[in-house]
């Protein structure tokens, strides 16, 4: 459904993400893990074009979205959904008019038929009944769930999720993470999961891709990630605050910043 | 003499950087305005601004149209009652209403009103990634977002200029006849035998070119907010203050080709 290829993305000269080669199949749940600053949401704003690569391709259904035009990229979109992390519900407009927004702008359905459409999504959410409100009157495992509503009343074949667990309490959490899985295998979407949350991520998946430092340093599925013998990955699975992965990150001694005033380091 | 040079490159940073800005907010401007011609039209969210920025400083412009007759009749007249040109009172306050104060001050409001509002709105949605989640929804948000509010300034301030003057001529009539004493049939006939349509012309051209300066500022300083709470609070100020000082400039400028 999706490659990539040799996919580098720099920012001021620094490395983001530095030559990731990627396959995203279809109609399976492919979660992106890594820790904080690792790369995963540059990869998913690329991987959705939001953002436009420093050298190497993007493939979506065969197409380099790094070369398409504007007309054609909003062609592709039609057939995409996006959950953000902060759920980006537009805030002038209420649940029911949200959820229906992508409806409105791109088809010429009657007004009955979008409210059975959103009626439907919003059921599939678990949030029929609060269609009046607005998105400052939600939480956010409401808000989150409203954007997945949103994201799926066009029927995409790729929906991304930029850290959809994040933020929620255990039971929230639970709710999105089940949404996902089930909606991905009863509609046989594509999802792509960006999240930091391993417990979450490898029981929902069907492929797992672990970042590190911009680079893809294990992939495969939750069990084979489970079983990995690279440190790196057991250090990040298991949370142990000890490994290879440093906790610190400062880049000058200590003893000097202790002496002088600490300088400033641009994040890598 | 090392001070004097680092305070010589640093004034030739600020130059580049201030060229290297307007450079950027001029493409901006050009790429926004280009898409006014490109579908889907935009109709009905230029009507939903219009409504949001002209009606929505239409109080503010009304109390200060008035308040900007009245003194100008009072103090008219009694700067004019010296040289005993009263009866010259109604051109008086209208000249200076149509020519210069209404576009001036209307625009000034409507910076502060509606101009404010635009670019913190714009940073917020930033801030927030409802513009990254309208791009995923396949809208354009430079054509929904900035397009649309650029159109509704260029459109709305014209219009609230006009309420200005009309407001303003009222009251300044309030004034001068009723309160002052000054001929009623005087202050009209001189007014209508004063003012010509090159006096309208020029408080409507600039009347534009502010509405216009106003929606391009406004939402390119939006666009451009860096994405937190203190870029976008630093962003509406900065608007706003470019917003007023470009509104004087461009009076200048406008009003020195009018005479």
């Amino acid at each position: 459904m999706i490659k990539t290829q040799a996919l580098v993305r720099s920012f001021d000269g620094v490395k983001a993400l530095g030559g990731i080669d990627l396959h995203i199949e279809k109609r399976k749940v492919t979660v992106i893990m890594g820790g904080s600053g690792s790369g995963k949401t540059t990869l998913l704003r690329l991987l959705a074009g939001l953002e436009a690569p420093t050298s190497g391709s993007i493939l979506f259904a065969g197409e380099d979205l790094a070369s398409v035009s504007k007309k054609r990229l909003y062609e592709l979109r039609m057939r995409v959904g996006m959950v953000f992390q902060y759920s980006a519900l537009l805030n002038s407009l209420d649940v029911y008019e949200n959820v229906a927004f992508p409806l409105h702008e791109h088809t010429d359905l009657d007004e009955s038929v979008i409210q059975t459409m959103v009626t439907m999504k919003l059921e599939q959410v678990g949030l029929r009944g609060f269609e009046c409100m607005m998105p400052s009157q939600l939480s956010g495992g409401m808000a989150k769930r409203v954007a997945f509503a949103r994201a799926l009343v066009m029927d995409p074949q790729v929906v991304f999720f930029d850290e959809p667990t994040s933020g929620l309490d255990p039971i929230s959490a639970g709710v999105v993470s089940t949404l996902i899985h089930e909606t991905t295998a009863k509609t046989r979407m594509t999802s792509v999961v960006v999240t930091h949350d391993v417990e979450a991520g490898l029981k929902i998946a069907d492929h797992v891709i672990l970042l590190w430092q911009g680079q893809v340093i294990a992939e495969g599925s939750p069990e084979s990630i489970q079983q990995s013998e690279d440190p790196r990955v057991q250090q990040f699975i298991k949370g142990e605050p000890n490994g290879p992965i440093p906790f610190s990150r400062s880049q000058t001694a200590y003893i000097d910043d202790l002496m002088h005033k600490p300088g400033c380091v641009r994040m890598a | 003499m090392e001070g004097i040079m680092n305070m010589v490159g640093q004034v030739g940073r600020n130059v580049i950087q201030s060229v290297a800005k307007l450079g950027d907010a001029t493409l901006f401007a050009l790429a926004t305005l280009r898409l006014l011609f490109a579908k889907p039209w935009q109709g009905k969210h230029f009507v939903m601004q219009m409504y949001a920025v002209g009606v929505g400083s239409l109080i503010i412009v009304v109390i200060t149209g008035a308040f900007t007759g009245m003194v100008l009749a009072l103090q008219g007249y009694h700067m004019l009652v010296k040289v005993g040109t009263e009866a010259l009172l109604g051109p008086w306050v209208a000249l200076s209403l149509i020519r210069e104060l209404g576009p001036v001050l209307a625009a000034l409001m409507f910076v502060g009103r509606a101009g404010s509002s635009i670019t913190a709105e714009i940073g917020i949605m930033r801030v927030t990634e409802q513009m990254d989640a309208l791009e995923m929804m396949a809208v354009n948000p430079q054509a929904r977002v900035m397009l649309t509010r650029i159109i509704a300034c260029a459109i709305s301030l014209p219009l609230l200029v006009a309420i200005f003057d009309v407001v303003g001529l009222f009251a300044g009539y309030l004034i001068g006849v009723e309160m002052l004493g000054v001929n009623g049939g005087v202050y009209i006939g001189e007014t209508i035998d004063k003012v010509g349509m090159i006096d309208i012309q020029a408080g409507i051209t600039k009347s534009i070119y502010f509405g216009l300066l106003v929606g391009i500022i406004c939402t390119y300083m939006g666009q451009r907010a860096t994405a937190t709470t203190e870029g976008v609070a630093k962003a509406t100020t900065r608007a706003v203050m470019l917003c007023s000082v470009m509104v004087l400039v461009v009076d200048y400028i406008i009003t020195s080709f009018y005479l």
